[in-house]
């Protein structure tokens, strides 16, 4: 053989197997994503209820909360930003971190410090190359979230934000995650959690209640003390949503970046073989042109000394 | 018969769903009970078993969960029972239940001790 057609070989063969691995990979990441869809539509029920809830609270009681009011002059804003723990999965990670950026630059151009909280190892890998400031940051979980994951994320955001602000409490709390549009498509977004916009959460009670109007309710034990207890456990199904979602998103990223690169691999495959065949084929005609002039000079000699 | 629809919901998935004559849930001022026609409420539920009187087209029977902390609202004749938690009695593990009532007392652990005793109550229907 060759030495041209050996590396050709050599190379078909590495390529072969890495298009196996990567065939694998958009498999398993193609039946998580139907896992996480699940996962995003049995979480539904608790967090349109809950959103209902939160609506009649705030629109049927004149109650003033820590969580539902603007401050007049907002100092400071917590940013929540959900990335994944692990690479392979095209602009994914990039793209929910441009978002960040963008929303941080919006927030100090209006005045505002922010301060950042992280989930997933992308995110702190990223501010921690910058050596910018992280509060707090979690990691772990991603690729699975579970509702304690979202108390534990939303337990230190929820007390920053009950805090005074000249005592580092935040005024403001706000998620960048990327949401599940569908198999094909995910966006990254920003959302303001809180203070509660209650345009924005009527809209979406109306929507899903189809533009009911809400009765007058009676509270148990007070406004207030419902509030306090609902919105801290809305804040939490939020995350928790942006979380499922965002694990999705994940996972039919890192499919459709496996596939893309299965399909180069099969290009790289044909285009390889090609090669091989021609440097094969190239080979033969050589040995034959070899063996043709030989036995012509063969024939030539022979006839000479006659 | 009257009946109210009842949506019992955890924060991971919906538990339970169906219709009923009575619910009857504890507030943090007490047990509530509510009937169809009841007059909109939003309330703070504690941990504790709530019992569900289902009747028309889920049969005539009881339901009882444990519900760890949540909220209770009634509007249009429709309940929402929202928790983090919540079992239906049938679910609940009796041995694994008391094992984790030994465990907590031994540690002193207040917060799974009320758990493992709202889970036993639940199954028990000792209120």
């Amino acid at each position: 053989m060759g030495a041209t057609l050996r590396v050709y070989k050599r190379r078909i063969r590495s390529v072969t197997a890495t298009k196996k691995i990567t065939k694998a990979m958009e498999m398993i990441a193609a039946s998580r994503v139907v896992k996480a869809q699940r996962q995003v539509a049995a979480s539904t029920p608790y967090a349109s209820e809950l959103t209902r809830a939160v609506t009649a609270v705030a629109t049927g009681s004149n109650t003033q909360h820590a969580l539902t009011t603007e401050a007049e002059s907002p100092v400071r804003a917590a940013l929540l930003l959900i990335t994944s723990d692990r690479g392979l999965a095209g602009g994914y990670s990039s793209n929910v971190i441009k978002a960040a950026e963008q929303l941080t630059e919006r927030l100090k151009a209006e005045g505002k410090e922010v301060d950042a909280y992280i989930v997933g190892r992308k995110g702190v890998s990223y501010y921690s190359f910058r050596e910018r400031k992280v509060v707090e940051s979690w990691t772990g979980f991603t690729d699975s979230p579970t509702y304690a994951d979202a108390k534990t994320i939303a337990a230190p955001l929820i007390e920053a934000v009950q805090k005074d602000t000249a005592e580092g409490g935040v005024d403001e709390l706000h998620i960048v995650f990327t949401e599940f549009v569908s198999m094909m498509t995910q966006t990254a977004l920003d959302d303001r959690l809180l203070p509660l916009s209650l345009d924005k959460a009527a809209a979406e009670s109306a929507e899903s209640s189809k533009g009911e109007i809400l009765p007058l309710f009676d509270f148990e034990p007070s406004a207030e003390d419902v509030l306090d207890a609902l919105l801290p456990r809305y804040v939490e199904s939020r995350i928790y949503n942006a979380l499922l979602q965002a694990a999705a998103s994940k996972h039919a990223a890192t499919r459709r970046a496996m596939k893309s690169a299965t399909d180069n691999a099969e290009e790289l495959i044909k285009s390889l073989s090609r090669l091989a065949n021609a440097a094969r084929q190239a080979e033969i005609t050589q040995e034959i042109s070899e063996i043709v002039g030989g036995s012509a000079a063969l024939a030539d000699a022979t006839a000479g000394s006659d | 018969m009257a009946e109210l629809h009842v949506e019992l919901v955890a924060a991971d998935r919906q538990v339970w769903s169906g219709k009923a004559s009575l619910v009857v849930a504890r507030t943090s001022s007490g047990d509530i009970g509510v009937m169809p026609g009841h007059q909109p409420l939003l309330g703070v539920l504690q941990s504790g078993p709530v019992t569900i009187r289902t009747t028309g087209e889920s049969g005539d029977g009881t339901v009882v969960a444990a519900v760890h902390g949540g909220f209770i609202s009634f509007a249009d004749n429709k309940l929402s029972l929202l928790a983090e938690v919540a079992e239906l009695s049938d679910e609940i593990d009796v041995q694994r239940a008391e094992r984790a009532l030994e465990r907590a007392k031994s540690d002193a652990d207040a917060a799974a001790e009320r758990r493992a005793d709202v889970r036993l109550r639940a199954v028990t229907g000792v209120h």
